[in-house]
């Protein structure tokens, strides 16, 4: 049972387990020290925090708050990026908390295998973000009306309503298929790549539609092609947003995340 | 809602593009929905899709908030 004055210990990353050490004086979430955890081999970046914060009910509210959420995220995300300065990192998802170091200490050696497949896979890797937008609003050839036919005001409007409709849908498709072979474009650079979910223009910040919100893994000494390639993509009413380098949140799937969630079922 | 993106920044520095900040719903896309998921002995067990959606439901909310609230007086 878990009362409110006690603490759990939140993980940021996971590295191998060489020098350099923790960076002296790192602060992560709450203001709390970032320290680290060694074992087999693999070092773990955490720290200890209030479960009055970081419990599961207390969480439940505050992931609503946003000032809340996005100092905790700003937190959590410069933790990896410092460690991820320096080595091959596994950034862990948000709001991972554990209720003491022993449970971590067991991760890492249960998960060995799995953390050593991944830091692997992302060596000398980097993820960059790459998001595009498309106008549907603009005029396009496919919403210019029809010829003029026969027939009264009423069929001349309906005919107009279902050109229009007929455009938007063709406008769609064609959005929907440039995305794609943009994607595979970029898929076809980088060494790993994901879509995650298009972003609400409420959120985007941005009035077009977006058609893609990618994720690359691309070899760090590529990343300037990869740049250009991205130029490349822009035009025919399409434009595209690069953001990074990220450390490798998209691309750290263990291998097997089988027993973890057969133990919450 | 931007963050500090010290990389980012020194990439701006050699010329090549992204912006120094981060903006809010990039990092959460990434921090929510990647990285890596380890359950067992944690403290905390939300399945990932409601996070998401709490906090995309919070993000959105709060844009509503701070834009055009005239727009939706003046219709009601």
């Amino acid at each position: 049972m878990i009362t409110v004055t006690d603490t759990g210990t939140y993980l940021y990353a996971v590295t191998r387990d060489t020098p350099p050490p923790c960076p002296e004086g790192l602060l992560g979430v709450a203001g709390t020290r970032v320290r680290t955890i060694a074992n087999a081999g693999l070092l773990a970046y955490v720290s200890t925090v209030p479960l009055e914060q970081f419990g599961a009910e207390p969480l439940r509210k505050s992931m609503e708050d946003l000032d809340w959420l996005g100092e905790t995220a700003g937190a959590h995300h410069h933790v990896v990026e410092v460690v991820a300065e320096h080595l091959p990192t596994a950034p862990v998802r948000l709001v991972t908390v554990y209720s003491g170091d022993e449970q971590i200490r067991d991760l890492l050696s249960r998960r060995h295998d799995d953390f050593m497949e991944v830091l692997t896979r992302i060596a000398d890797r980097e993820e960059w973000g790459v998001k595009a937008y498309v106008d549907l609003t603009a005029p396009s050839p496919a919403t210019a009306p029809g010829p003029p036919g026969s027939g009264g005001p009423g069929t001349a409007y309906l005919r107009r309503r279902q050109t229009s409709l007929r455009g938007r849908e063709e406008a769609w498709r064609q959005a929907a298929a440039r995305a794609e072979q943009i994607h595979d474009t970029l898929s076809s650079f980088a060494v790993a790549s994901r879509r995650h979910r298009a972003q609400d223009p409420q959120l985007s910040g941005r009035k077009e539609l977006m058609i893609l919100n990618g994720a690359y893994l691309v070899e760090r000494d590529r990343r300037e092609e990869f740049a250009r390639v991205v130029e490349e993509l822009r035009g025919q009413g399409v434009d595209v947003e690069l953001t990074g380098p990220w450390a490798p949140y998209s691309f750290t799937d263990l291998a097997d995340s089988r027993p973890e969630v057969l133990g919450d079922a | 809602m931007t963050l500090e993106n010290p990389r980012g920044a020194a990439l701006a520095r050699e010329g090549r593009l992204p912006s120094e900040r981060v903006a809010l719903v990039d990092l959460l896309d990434r921090l929510l929905a990647g990285g890596v998921v380890v359950s067992g002995d944690l403290v905390l067990s939300i399945a990932d899709i409601d996070l998401v959606r709490i906090s995309i439901r919070t993000l959105i909310m709060s844009v509503r908030e701070c834009e055009a609230p005239s727009d939706e007086r003046t219709r009601r």
